[in-house]
């Protein structure tokens, strides 16, 4: 398999939503190339044939009854928020500058 | 008095509360004692909740004096991993991103226990989000393990089984991903079981990688054990895996086996787990084992399980793949830590600033590992031959226990480590788990039972029993068997 890129650590930062700093980088990309080259071994033993596991238990939709149940309130769901206003999460802006 | 109550097996306990000899707040007040004495050099506890436990006992003892009927344990004393979420009480998960956070509801466990009146003296320390393999993940510092405080107690459980070798609790409970149970309980001399997985509610368990988390009990002795998993076990319609079946008999085979007959019983030796990089004094004590078995009346022969050498790597794809996709709800928008929203930051760079701030180093590798094997072009080389690998271990389970009831190996390779020996080192660290790990991806439940001290450095040894899934009794009767067998092999001095 191939190394991992100082270049390719930064874009999977970026796709993780992980702000890491230069330092970050430079020991991520060494470490994450050793962890990757060792686990590709799975490859060894993963041939065609075989079907894969997403989970131990076949896992099967659950119904219930459609009726109401008790559940967190406005108050205790908005409990831990950084910041909330008028019984609503508040958040930094989502569109760019210009909207 | 005290020394009596914080050496007691919680079965004694629960007696003695229950007939009024003693009173669970003095039972609860002598170990809230104990952590005080000794939690500064041990660091078992991120939080101590010594109102709610005095609390809980008090009721308790009001209804024993009223006569009414009470579970097997209420009373006792038990120690909670920060990773279950707790009404009013402080969760963390070890980790920064959460420092502060009061859940506004219980996990299934945590509801559980405090329906049966169990003491939850407060929540124990535990590697980042539990995953690591010696606690030092863990935002809030190392815990020290009580045999020799310079090494590690295991992880991530390692407040939990740090608690229960120092005598702070007779109980405890941890979480299992990829033996975080069971090797904590190896290297402190203490019993962890990891049931069949869907056996325990995940319901409230901060989910790492949902597909291989269970909780399960943690005790000094078997029964105790048995005792703790029939309260927290049982179908949860909170939970879409949890598996709705009877829990297994498992209080009944803990004291079916203490009769210590054994005859009849087909025990596998794994041989995948053994040779290089296997300590000689964990080597010498699971021969020890095998020997107890034998005398006990145990068939034994070797088992091959080749796809079992599989197991670490496929674990390191599947668990960080899920993990980069749960722990995205760590966002900075509705709960936990923000950073940086001065009033120019868009919410994405807020959200970076976030995670980054919040998340330590093993948890942003995982993040970005399983952000790796996700990705297209990487994804069927990485995660979808891992998956594959996990069919060729559920199969190698299947055809083992066809020809045996229970398997057996070491929980760990060596004891417990140095503090700081592969801190820098993630393969290293990563290793700790290789006997564990199979049962994670079969589903299959696994225990740790200790089979005395190294003698090589005085540290505790695990013994790993193994069986198949909801079979998790069958493991009870041969650990507790054993367990007499084996007999007393002290405790660490603190």
């Amino acid at each position: 398999m191939p190394s991992i890129s100082r270049d390719e650590v930064a874009h999977l930062a970026k796709l993780a939503r992980l702000a890491v700093t230069e330092d970050e980088l430079d020991l991520f990309a060494g470490q994450l190339d050793v962890i990757l080259q060792s686990v590709a071994s799975v490859g060894d033993i993963a041939t065609a044939d075989i079907p894969p596991t997403s989970h131990a238990v076949p896992l099967t939709n659950v119904f219930r009854e459609d009726v109401v149940r008790p559940s967190l309130g406005q108050q205790q769901a908005l409990s831990g928020a950084p910041e909330a206003e008028d019984g609503r999460f508040r958040v930094p802006r989502i569109l760019g500058e210009e909207a | 008095m005290t020394n009596d109550l914080i050496h007691a097996t919680a079965a004694e306990l629960a007696a003695k509360i229950h007939s009024g000899e003693i009173s669970s707040v003095e039972v609860t007040q002598a170990h809230l004692d104990r952590i005080a004495e000794t939690d500064a050099k041990v660091h078992a506890f991120l939080h101590v909740d010594t109102e709610g436990a005095l609390a809980q006992a008090r009721k308790v003892d009001e209804a024993v004096k009223a006569g009414e009927q009470v579970s097997s344990l209420a009373g006792v004393p038990l120690a909670l991993k920060d990773v279950m979420t707790t009404e009013g009480v402080p969760t963390t998960v070890g980790s920064k991103i959460l420092e502060g956070w009061i859940p506004p509801y219980d996990a299934t466990v945590t509801r559980k226990l405090k329906e049966a009146g169990v003491v939850i003296l407060g929540k124990t320390n535990m590697d980042e989000f539990a995953m690591g393999s010696s606690t030092e993940n863990s935002a809030y510092g190392p815990t020290h393990n009580p045999w020799d405080l310079d090494r590690i107690p295991g992880g991530s459980g390692g407040g939990s089984s740090a608690a229960l070798a120092a005598l702070q609790a007779p109980l405890a409970i941890g979480t299992d991903t990829g033996g975080s149970i069971r090797q904590p309980g190896a290297v402190t001399g203490t019993v962890g079981v990891k049931p069949t997985y869907g056996g325990v509610s995940r319901y409230g368990l901060v989910a790492f990688s949902s597909s291989l988390d269970q909780a399960g009990p943690c005790a000094r002795t078997v029964l105790d054990a048995a005792l703790l998993h029939e309260i927290i076990a049982g179908y949860d319609h909170m939970d879409s895996t949890s598996i709705n079946a009877p829990v297994p008999p498992v209080v009944a085979a803990a004291r079916e086996g203490l009769s210590g007959d054994l005859s009849g019983l087909r025990v596998g030796v794994v041989t995948q787990f053994s040779g290089d990089g296997y300590q000689q004094g964990v080597a010498r004590s699971f021969e020890a084992a095998v020997s107890q078995l034998k005398e006990l009346g145990a068939e034994i022969a070797d088992v091959s399980c080749p796809s079992f050498d599989y197991a670490l790597p496929a674990y390191y794809l599947i668990a960080p793949s899920e993990c980069s996709s749960n722990l995205a709800r760590f966002d900075a928008m509705r709960y936990g830590l923000r950073v940086g929203d001065d009033g120019t930051r868009s919410t994405e760079e807020v959200m970076s600033l976030t995670r980054e701030a919040g998340f330590g180093p093993e948890v942003k590798r995982r993040i970005m590992i399983g952000t790796y094997a996700l990705s297209s072009g990487y994804y069927d080389a990485y995660y979808g031959s891992a998956q594959k690998v996990r069919t060729l271990i559920t199969q190698d389970f299947a055809k083992a226990f066809e020809k045996f009831d229970v398997l057996i190996s070491p929980t760990t390779p060596t004891t417990a480590f140095k503090i700081g020996e592969r801190a820098n080192d993630p393969m290293a660290m990563y290793k700790a788990d290789l006997c564990t790990i199979p049962a994670n991806l079969a589903g299959t439940p696994a225990m740790s039972v200790p089979s005395g001290l190294s003698d090589e450095d005085g540290m505790p040894v695990g013994l790993q029993i193994m069986a198949p899934a909801l079979q998790d009794h069958r493991m009870y009767r041969v650990a507790a068997a054993y367990e007499a067998a084996r007999g007393a092999f002290g405790g660490p001095s603190l």
